[in-house]
This record gives C-alpha cells, structure tokens and sequence, in this order.
C-alpha cells in the first residue's frame, strides 16, 4: 500500500527524474530482450554452415604422374569435379595462338597454369553457367568446337586453356587455389 | 466473449488501418494477447505457465527442425549422425542440448501447469473444454517425447521402444500384431525408427494446433484467477498489455535462467548414460527406465503385480497407466463443488498439499527406482492414493465440504488483501 | 453416474492396489533376503578431480596430450575410437602438420587404387581411428568372447564416467577373502578378473596398464595412478570435444539472462505501479 502511494503521488507530481527512470526501466528491458533474441539467431543461422567434417575434406591431392599427354582426369575436390588434364604440343599451341583480348574473358594459357608446368590444366569440372559437369575429360568424350570442353546442358564451348569461347557461360572454368608439393604430385585447395 | 470494457483496436498508422481491413491480424493479436483482453487483476506466479509452455513448445520446434537439417533416420547411421551433430555441426552441440533439455523443460512447466489446475479447479465449469483440450495436448507431448527419445538409436532409445511397444502386446487378442504393426517389425528396426522420426517431426504441428484451440476456448470465458470468482466488472481486470506482458517477460527471463544453465552446465543430467551407448538388440541395459517425465506413470504401470482372476497383471499395469491420464478427462464432472479455488476449500486444499503432492513425489521417485522391494510396495500405496485422490476423494470431498466464504468480486479480494476496505 | 461409475474405478484400482500390496508385504516379510556378492562388494568409483569438472571446467591439455599417448600404445590394440577423427587432435594444440604425421603413424584400411583389392594405407587427418578387429565376430573371437567397446562415448555412457574409467584402471585386486567366504559359489571364473568397481565384479579385461608401461617426453609421472587419470581425461574430451566451448559460452549467455531477468522484474513492477493486485 505504502509503496503504491508513494507512486501515485510522484506521478501527480509530474517528477520528471522518476519518470524518465522508469521509462529507462521499460526500454533497457525491451532492448535486453531484442539484443538476446538477435544473439539467439546467430547459432540458428550458423548451423547451416558447412561442418567440420565437411570444411576437413577442403584439401585435395593428385597424383599427376600417370596421365600422358592428351589424356585427362576427374578428381573430387570438394565434392565436385576437378579436371586435371595433360596438354598435347598442338592443344598448347592452339591455345597460344588465339588473341587473348578477343576473349569474353581474356586470360593466357601460362596464366591458366602454373610456371614450369604449363602442359598442367588444372580446372574445376564446373560449367561457370550454371554449375554442370562439362563433357571433354572423359576418353572419346565430345570436347566441342574448340577441343576443350564442352557443357551440354546449355551448349558452352571452351578452349583448350578452359577458356569461354562460345555459349552461355561467362567465364572461363575456374582455377582452383593449388600447388604442386612435388614434380608428381599437386595439393589442391 | 469479451467483456463490454475491452479496449478496442483503433489503427493510427495508415499502414496498420489498410491491414486492418484487408487482413485483421493485428486486430487479432491485439484481442488475443494485446491491450484488447481483459485479464483478472489477480493472478499469481502460477498464472506464468501456461505462457511459458508457450514458449517451450516454440523452443522445440525451431531446434527440432535444426536437428533434423543434420538428423539422419536411418538404423545404421542414427547414432552416429547424433554424434555427427555434438562433434561437427555448427552448434550442434547447444541445438542438441538445446532439445533435449527443451522436452524436460516442457514437462516441468506443463506439469506445473497441471497442477495449477488442480489447485485453483481451472477445470470446472465453463472452462470444461479449456481443460479436455490441455489433456488432449499433455497425451501428444507424452507421444511425441517418447518417440523422439527413440530417434538418437542408444540403448535406452531401443529398449524404450521396445517395452513401451510391449505395452499393447498386453491387450487381448490383438495385442501381439498390433505391436508387429506398430513396429513394422518384430522388434525395433529401420521401418520403426523411420515412422518415429516422421511422427516426431508431425506431432509438434498438432500439438501447436490444439494449442491455438485451447487459447482460443481460454478467450470465451476469460482466464480464471486465484479467488474462483469470476470477473463482475472493469475494475476486476486489467488490459493483458503491458500487465500481464511484464509479468510474463520477467517470468520467461527468469526460466531462461534455470533452463540455460542446465544446457550449458549439466546437460545430461537429467538424461540417462546408457543412450550414449548405440542399440544393440541383443542386450539390455541392467536398469531400463525412461525419461524422468514419465516417472510416476512408470511407477502405476509396474505397481500392478498380481492377476485380478482372468485379467492378467500386465494388462491390468497397462490399464491403470492409461486410466491414470483419461481420469483427468472427467474432472469437471467428478468436482460437483460450487467453489473453485482450493484456497476457499478446506478440505481439498488439505488433501492436495497433503495427500496428492506426496502421493505424486514418491511415484515420481519410484518410477525412476528400480523394481524390486520395498519400491514396489511404496508405489502400490502411491498409486492407490492417486486413484482414490481422483476418483473417490474428490467427489466425496466436494458433496460434503463446508466452504469458506467467497469475496464478492475480484476488486474486493484484491482490496481485503491491500488492507483497504471494500471501496463500495 | 460419472460419479458413481468414476468412485466404483477407483475403489477397484486402488483397491486391488491395496491388496497387493498387502500379498506383496506379507511374501517380503516372511522370505528370507537373499544378498548377492555384486550388491555387497561393488564399490562406487573413487573421487577424481579433473581440469574440466564443473562450470568453470576446460581442458587441461597437457594431459589430455599424455592420455592419447596412453591411448595409442596400449588401450587401441583392442578398444576403437570411432567417433573420433584425427584432424580433431588439433584441437590438443597440435599443429596441422603433427596432426598430419600422427595420422600417418596409423594404419587405416584401404583399397588399391590400381587393382581395388583391400590394403592398409597411412591415414590421412580426416580418417577416423581405425577399429582394431574388422568386425564383433572377431573382436569377441580374439577377446575370450567379450567385445571391447568402444571408447569414444565411455566418459558419458557410465555414471560419473570418467571417475569409473579411473577406478577400474587402478582397481585390479585378487578377491577379497571375505568374499570368497560370504558366498563361495561367486569366485572370479578362469579368464575373467576381479574388479570391484566393475558392476558384477568380474571382467574379460585382464589389467590393461601397469606402472611405467608408457614414457612421456617430458618426464610427466608415469605410475598407474597418474596415467589412469590422464586416460580419463583423454576420454572426457573424446566423450565431448565441444566441453570447454559449451562452458565458455554458458557464463555470458547465464549472465545476460540474470541482469535481463533483474531488469524485466523492474520493468513488470514499473509498470504494475500504480494497479493494485
């Protein structure tokens, strides 16, 4: 009772410290509860991020050492294909000879490569369209018009260098970050 | 029903006045849980809970669907998929905890909610149907918490579904392919693990359903109170928004409390450690038991020991255990009182505090015991107590009881206990 | 008739309840109590103390590091790890590049990648610990028919789990004489030993480590007492690697909800003031 007087009596009063206390009051508790609620979304929406397991399979290696020229493996990297394809003196000069800056998107073949390994192309298996596997790393499989490879799905067409050079797509397969730790053998990711 | 003094929504923004008229929602809210219903002024701490089960029910289901994002149903690679989410899953670890401490801490809540009921007869007339649907909802949560407890496929997860599955071999006749057919199976398997997971996933929904239809029944009469007496006139209540919005936000911060710290600092405790071990069909653990929540039903169901002449124990165990809950069914016709609140009531509060409260503490303990002497004897006694508690006590006591007088309304109750007297 | 029908149930119920118990009392009282070897000489585990007991707990892991060293030379011969993978012994304080040269010092199985017959290879970070027999059959075929479970879970799948991996490290003994006196028939079998920490006193598992069986680096005791303890911890953290984040992020997620719980009390009779109720 006495404590409801007291109150009554400092809001007749229009006590305006009292008042702006109490609104204060109000506002830090509604806020506490909005902060806990946008902090409570943060693991919610981080779950759905790879896991572990998953960011732990984030590194690949290949035995290069095996495939001859003009011949070409899928690995997995990812979860996804990875081309790794052994360049013949005619695919590599082919390449060399196209204008580079007539290209949708002009890269050279020494930078699709790395130095002292330029015969090496090593690329993702992704179609840069729209994600599918493209045709080309497989034996007696149809490497389009520009004897690289070529994705079915929407009719993209690249070069020996994995570069665009006809179709949807629009850019050159993707080099994924790698090294070679020996003559033989490269780390991918 | 709402009372002629509630608030009415009047729109300002131009905005919420377009959505008022094409799509009431706000309307709705606003009468539902807003300024626009009027709540009895009196309601104690009890009166926290039926929000903060609420609330419960939410957390399970936004940390379910998680769970089930990274949940495989598959006998072979349940357990590991368990472990999968506690090792590698971003947070997997705290949705885990999350959940299961998520079901106990429903159970706390709900059966504190129960018991509100009990106490206060919240389920007397007119809100019989308030009540037939909150125990329509407490057998759903008792069905979806048992499955889930089966899907991480541990020890305990197997053998509770195998004996809860025994129960209905006990029924005559059908019994034995009915368990078949629940199973899918002679004994727990693929094809029982994969139903349980898509009937856990399913039940929530039901469950949140039936929830709107129980607040939706609680908005006819109103919400009862402490003193029984129903609302008479505006100074009896107050808009549910701010007040009872407060009341429930400071009681909702302070459960967070007690619930956060077993997620984070005891979060098996009230689990079993025999379910960290992965099924095996071929042997059982030396002490099966299930989740703490179904405890004092355990203890009915194991009390019956001997054959009642052709009636053998087993069914007659797994008919006291259903009869346990279905009871709760016929209340608002068992209590013929004109009183409601126990707080007016003598002889039944004496009962309730006396006879019911340990009657329920001694078979929540002796469910989790083992079944062997002298447990068994104490849960003979308790679940004798539990049935003539229901059936036989409190029809009695209500005919015969003298009551203590009632308060004239809400507003004098309130008044008598601010030492003021009545303003009339 | 609700009434009547509802009052005839309970007298039933409770009646029949009231019966048994009756018959139930009566058999308790007048036969003899029959007292088992197990139930009078199991012991619970000893104390143990842990870095990473209680809410402030985290690991210690220096000895998590000499508990997978006991790990590896003595209990892997027979016990798998499963659930865990050696990229997790990063988490130890290993460097990417030890983790890497300590999953290559393990065998995990393997196929060839030119004839794609089976063979063992040098694991890689993301192989699990290889099991140690190819499947039950022959775990138990090479164990006197008892199947060594696995390890990862153990600290969380017994009661106070790592004080019980302790105890029954350190609490081989011969059968106390008393024992053997109380009740003659329960003598330890041939093939099986005595251990009153485990729950029927006897198990398959001969004792597994001795004082010294393994030498630390950096000259840590290596008596049984001190290396059952750091094997204990080893297995807290392959029970729960997630344990001291679980503690880290508990403290100011407990916190927050203390002074929001302070506040939103302030703020319920802030707005409560001037109604009476």
């Amino acid at each position: 009772m006495a404590e409801a007087t007291i109150d009554n009596t400092a809001v007749a009063d229009g006590d305006e410290g009292g008042v702006r206390r109490r609104d204060f009051i109000e506002i830090a508790a509604v806020s506490f509860g909005g902060v806990g609620a946008l902090a409570t979304l943060y693991p919610l929406i981080s779950q759905m991020a790879p896991s572990k397991d998953v960011l732990a399979e984030s590194s690949t290696e290949v035995d290069i050492s095996a495939i001859q020229p003009g011949q070409a493996v899928k690995a997995v990297f990812r979860k996804q294909p990875l081309f790794v394809r052994r360049l013949t003196e005619k695919e590599i000069a082919a390449a060399n000879a196209v204008d580079v800056g007539s290209l949708r998107d002009p890269k050279t073949l020494a930078e699709m490569t790395k130095e002292g390994h330029e015969d090496m192309l090593i690329t993702m298996g992704v179609c840069t369209h729209l994600g599918c596997v493209p045709l080309g790393a497989g034996e007696g499989e149809v490497k389009g018009e520009f004897g690289g490879y070529f994705c079915p799905c929407h009719g993209s067409h690249y070069d020996t260098a994995a570069r665009i050079r006809k179709g949807p797509a629009p850019t050159n397969l993707e080099v994924p970050e790698y090294e070679y730790t020996s003559d033989t053998t490269v780390k991918v990711g | 029903m709402s009372f002629p003094w509630a608030n009415h929504y009047q729109p300002t923004n131009p905005l919420m006045k377009w959505m008022d008229e094409k799509l009431p929602l706000p309307r709705f809210v606003y009468n539902a849980i807003g300024a626009g219903y009027p709540v009895p002024r009196n309601l104690n701490y009890w009166w926290n809970f039926g929000v903060l089960a609420g609330f419960c029910l939410m957390i399970q289901i936004v940390t379910g669907i998680i769970l089930a994002m990274h949940y495989a149903p598959n006998a072979l690679v349940a357990f590991d998929s368990t472990e999968h989410i506690m090792r590698d899953v971003n947070w997997g670890w705290m949705m885990r905890y999350a959940h299961a401490n998520g079901a106990s801490a429903f159970f706390v809540v709900v059966y504190t909610h129960i018991f509100r009921g009990f106490l206060f007869s919240s389920y007397k007339a007119p809100r019989e149907m308030i009540w037939l649907l909150g125990v329509v909802i407490f057998l759903l949560m008792m069905a979806t918490a048992f499955m889930g407890y089966v899907l991480p496929w541990g020890q305990m997860s197997f053998w509770g579904a195998k004996v809860i599955t025994g129960l209905f071999g006990a029924i005559p006749l059908v019994g034995e392919p009915l368990q078949v057919w629940l199973l899918g199976g002679f004994a727990p398997d693929n094809a029982a693990l994969n139903r349980f997971f898509s009937l856990h996933f399913l039940l929530p929904f039901v469950i949140l359903g039936v929830v709107i239809l129980h607040i939706w029944a609680l908005h006819i009469p109103g919400s009862s109170n402490p003193t029984g007496v129903e609302v008479k006139q505006e100074s009896d209540t107050v808009p549910f928004h701010p007040y009872y919005t407060a009341k429930d936000g400071f009681g909702l911060a302070a459960f967070l409390v007690i619930y956060t710290a077993f997620v984070f600092f005891m979060p098996n405790a009230l689990g079993h450690p025999d379910n960290y071990i992965p099924a095996n069909p071929l042997s059982t653990p030396a002490h099966i038991v299930p989740e703490w929540y179904f405890w004092p039903f355990y203890a009915i169901l194991r009390a019956f020991t001997f054959d009642f002449f052709f009636v053998p124990a087993k069914l007659l165990g797994v008919l006291a255990m259903f009869a346990a809950i279905l009871v709760w069914f016929f209340l608002p016709w068992l209590d013929t009182s004109p009183v409601r609140s126990a707080r007016y009531r003598p002889l039944l509060r004496k009962f309730i505090w006396f006879g019911f409260v340990p009657c329920m503490a001694a078979l929540f303990y002796l469910g989790g015991a083992p079944a062997e002497e002298p447990y068994v004897m104490f849960s003979q006694l308790a679940a004798a107590y539990y049935f003539a508690h229901f059936l036989i006590i409190l029809p009695i006591v209500s005919m015969i009881e003298k009551t203590k007088p009632l308060p004239n309304s809400i507003t004098d109750a309130v008044l008598a206990k601010n030492g003021e007297a009545a303003a009339e | 008739m609700v009434r009547l029908i509802g009052i005839l149930v309970g007298i039933f119920f409770s009646g029949w309840l009231l019966v048994s118990l009756a018959v139930g009392f009566f058999t308790w009282a007048s036969e003899p109590k029959v007292e088992t070897a197990e139930h009078v000489f199991h012991e619970h585990p000893k104390a143990l103390h842990l870095a990473s007991d209680g809410p402030f707990g985290h690991f210690d892991l220096q000895q998590v590091q000499r508990g997978y060293k006991v790990y590896k030379e003595v209990c892997s011969a027979c016990h798998s790890l499963r659930h865990v993978a050696f990229r997790d012994l990063e988490q130890l304080g290993y460097t990417e590049a030890q983790v890497k040269a300590e999953a290559a010092t393990w065998m995990v199985p393997g196929i060839d990648p030119v004839t794609g017959e089976d063979t063992m290879r040098a694991a890689l970070p993301t192989d699990y610990f290889p099991k140690p027999y190819p499947n039950d059959v022959a775990a138990r075929a090479a164990n006197n028919n008892a199947i060594p479970p696995d390890l990862s879970l153990m600290a969380k799948a017994r009661h106070n789990g790592d004080a019980y991996v302790y105890s029954l490290l350190t609490g081989y003994q011969e059968q106390p004489a008393e024992l053997l006196e109380e009740f003659p028939e329960a003598k330890t079998p041939d093939g099986l030993h005595y251990n009153p920490y485990f729950p029927n006193l006897n198990l398959a598992m001969a004792q597994p480590l001795m004082d010294g069986q393994v030498d630390f680096d950096d000259g840590s005791p290596n008596d049984l007492d001190s290396m059952s303890q750091d094997l204990a911890a080893f297995l807290v953290w392959t029970a729960e690697p997630t344990l001291a984040k679980r503690h880290a992020t508990g403290w100011p997620v407990v916190l927050f909800l203390l002074i929001a719980t302070v506040l939103a009390y302030l703020a319920y009779r802030n707005v409560w003031r001037n109604e009476k109720h």
